[in-house]
């Protein structure tokens, strides 16, 4: 029986042929909401030699899955991508599409979202279904929690980072019904992606790490933030970073912790010279145990932490540094 | 010559936005006097358009949407080197979200006349969507290149141009006119200068409405946004801070001998 409502989509992502975590989330995501709605799950999967993938799609929850598997498409291909999504949508009125919060998906998002001529909202931490059958997208905001709706126009279209949501329950008995999809001719071709160079990353990744050190405007100069830095190494934690440290320049935009960065669940966050922003914090608050280090007992950060300690981080993180090393020398002696 | 238009956006001052809270008894916002400044990313974009001014035949146009005090910024950008400034202002654009901001600064843009390029800053410090750039260009019909992080080539009508993906980039060929969002890696904005401030004192600027764009209400501002604001709710923390005390030293022992006690550090 078909339903009447239309599906829930999910735009999967693929690098090097390997599926990205975040769809796989939100697949499992998307499960609940279209139990929810009586709806069908469909996944998009566009890539060159991916067919092995579509049992992980199915066992992630998948009924349906678009795929386009072709040479052109090993790369995400603006036009090419956008086109094949926008004309599949156009046909099969999909109720809801989500999208991971990554690069290709903060681009073609929004390339879909005005084709479509329907509302997208970014970097929502929450989606549910209220009681008119209309998907809440829950973003912060100003200190508060925000529900952002797309009332009339469909798909409701929203982007998530990974780690927002938790791993499916796979399972790998599940199947379903793969309709190959084809790579249009009739492209402007006005862009191209010529090459994607990715290196694996050096030192302890955010999202792995069991210890997190982030740091903010609060280390003050370059100094300060090679303590913040070495603080880290110390613990063999992972080293993140507010937006402000991003912009003075101390920081690489892919440390960054939050809202449109990284959404991390340390056993251990340790916030230096930072204020307790919202926008950081909500991709913080997964941590076990949250410490913060600030030189204003006002700072909002000492209202979300388990430990505080006021103090001029660039004066403090020296003796604390110091202490830790102490402790680490007495250990390995006994 | 080169025809480049620069998108900016007046957003309130960054290091004190976090004064702007919800009132969690009423849902309403509470503002106090957060001063709007240049959305910092965009003076990337504008250095973006000024270096390129400085090696070609280029004219640089500025274009804000916002209300009359947006005209600030604008102003600041012509004193950095834009030749002309154009403030998008009409009560009808107010409570646009990115879509209706992108239709409202498309039309804008095509009654600018002819361009080549389009640069805007990745992200807005205030919305921070990233949609504008990406839903500008496809109401203007032409290629976008987002988070731009360097310009290869720019000889011509076919530019080449990288754009940082994780631990990465993607090299992307353009054809133009096109638009690009770009990041803060892409170069180093430059001050004010005394001369330029008193250059764009001679600068006007100009002022577009609805009406002057031709567009009709239905498509702008609160009535043209696909997505609405449903409900505010208060965010509470479930943590109450214990504020270790004492001197550094000690400070940083009772820190340690908690961390160590929860077993979280080793």
């Amino acid at each position: 029986m078909k339903n009447a409502r239309g599906p829930v989509w999910v735009i999967a992502e693929q690098i090097d042929c390997r599926i990205l975590d975040v769809s796989l989330q939100l697949i499992g995501q998307a499960r609940k909401l279209a139990k929810q709605l009586g709806s069908d799950i469909e996944v998009i999967l566009l890539g060159n030699k991916i067919e092995h993938q579509a049992g992980q799609l199915f066992a992630a929850g998948a009924g349906i899955i678009y795929l386009g598997n072709n040479p052109e498409l090993t790369f995400y291909q603006p036009e090419a991508y956008t086109e094949i999504i926008v004309t599949l949508a156009r046909k099969k009125q999909p109720d809801i599409m989500l999208m991971g919060s990554t690069p290709m998906g903060k681009e073609l998002a929004p390339l879909i979202a005005a084709r479509l001529e329907t509302g997208l909202t970014a970097h929502c931490i929450d989606l549910l279904i209220n009681d008119n059958n209309i998907l809440e997208q829950k973003i912060p905001a100003y200190g508060g929690l925000i529900s952002i709706i797309c009332p009339e126009k469909r798909p409701q279209m929203a982007t998530i980072a990974k780690g927002v949501f938790p791993e499916p329950a796979m399972d790998n008995s599940r199947t379903g019904e793969i309709i190959p999809l084809d790579v249009p001719d009739n492209l402007p071709g006005r862009i191209k992606t010529l090459e994607v160079v990715q290196q694996e990353p050096e030192g302890v990744q955010l999202e792995s790490a069991s210890i997190v050190v982030a740091g903010g405007a609060g280390a003050g100069d370059r100094e300060g933030w090679n303590e913040i830095s070495d603080l880290a190494k110390t613990l063999n934690a992972a080293l993140g970073c507010t937006r402000p440290a991003v912009d003075e320049g101390w920081a690489e935009l892919d440390t960054m912790i939050g809202q449109s960065g990284k959404m991390i669940a340390p056993e251990l966050y340790i916030g230096v010279g930072l204020s307790g922003e919202q926008q950081h914090m909500v991709g913080s608050v997964g941590a076990e145990i949250m410490v913060a280090i600030n030189n204003d007992p006002r700072a909002s950060v000492f209202e979300q932490v388990d430990y505080g300690i006021i103090d001029d981080c660039r004066e403090f993180i020296p003796v604390l540094i110091d202490t830790i090393k102490e402790y680490q020398g007495k250990k390995v002696s006994c | 010559m080169l025809n480049i238009v620069v998108c900016v956006k007046a957003v309130p001052e960054p290091k004190e936005a976090g004064k702007i809270r919800i009132d969690p008894a009423t849902g309403n916002l509470m503002r106090s006097d957060v001063p709007l400044v240049l959305n910092p990313l965009d003076k990337n974009a504008m250095e973006a358009a000024l270096g390129l001014k400085r090696n070609m035949d280029a004219h640089v146009t500025v274009i804000s949407m916002g209300p009359p005090a947006a005209g600030d910024i604008v102003k600041e950008c012509l004193a950095l080197g834009a030749d002309r400034g154009i403030l998008l202002s009409d009560r009808a654009f107010g409570g646009a979200d990115a879509f209706a901001t992108a239709y409202t600064l498309a039309r804008g843009i095509e009654k600018t006349g002819a361009f080549d390029v389009v640069f805007c800053g990745m992200s807005s410090s205030d919305g921070a969507t990233e949609w504008v750039g990406p839903e500008m260009a496809t109401f203007l019909n032409v290629p976008v290149v987002t988070m731009v992080n360097k310009i290869v080539e720019f000889d011509g009508s076919l530019w080449k141009v990288k754009a940082k993906v994780e631990n990465g980039y993607r090299l992307m060929q353009v054809k133009l006119p096109a638009v690009f969002t770009v990041t803060i890696d892409l170069n180093t904005p430059k001050t004010l200068s005394f001369s330029g401030i008193i250059k764009a004192r001679k600068k006007e600027i100009i002022q577009w409405t609805a009406l002057d764009l031709g567009v009709g209400e239905e498509s702008l501002g609160l009535k043209g946004s696909p997505t609405i604001v449903a409900d505010m709710e208060a965010m509470e923390s479930k943590r109450e801070a214990t504020i270790i005390t004492g001197t550094r030293e000690e400070k940083a022992q009772m820190l340690l001998q908690k961390l160590v006690g929860a077993g979280v550090v080793s």
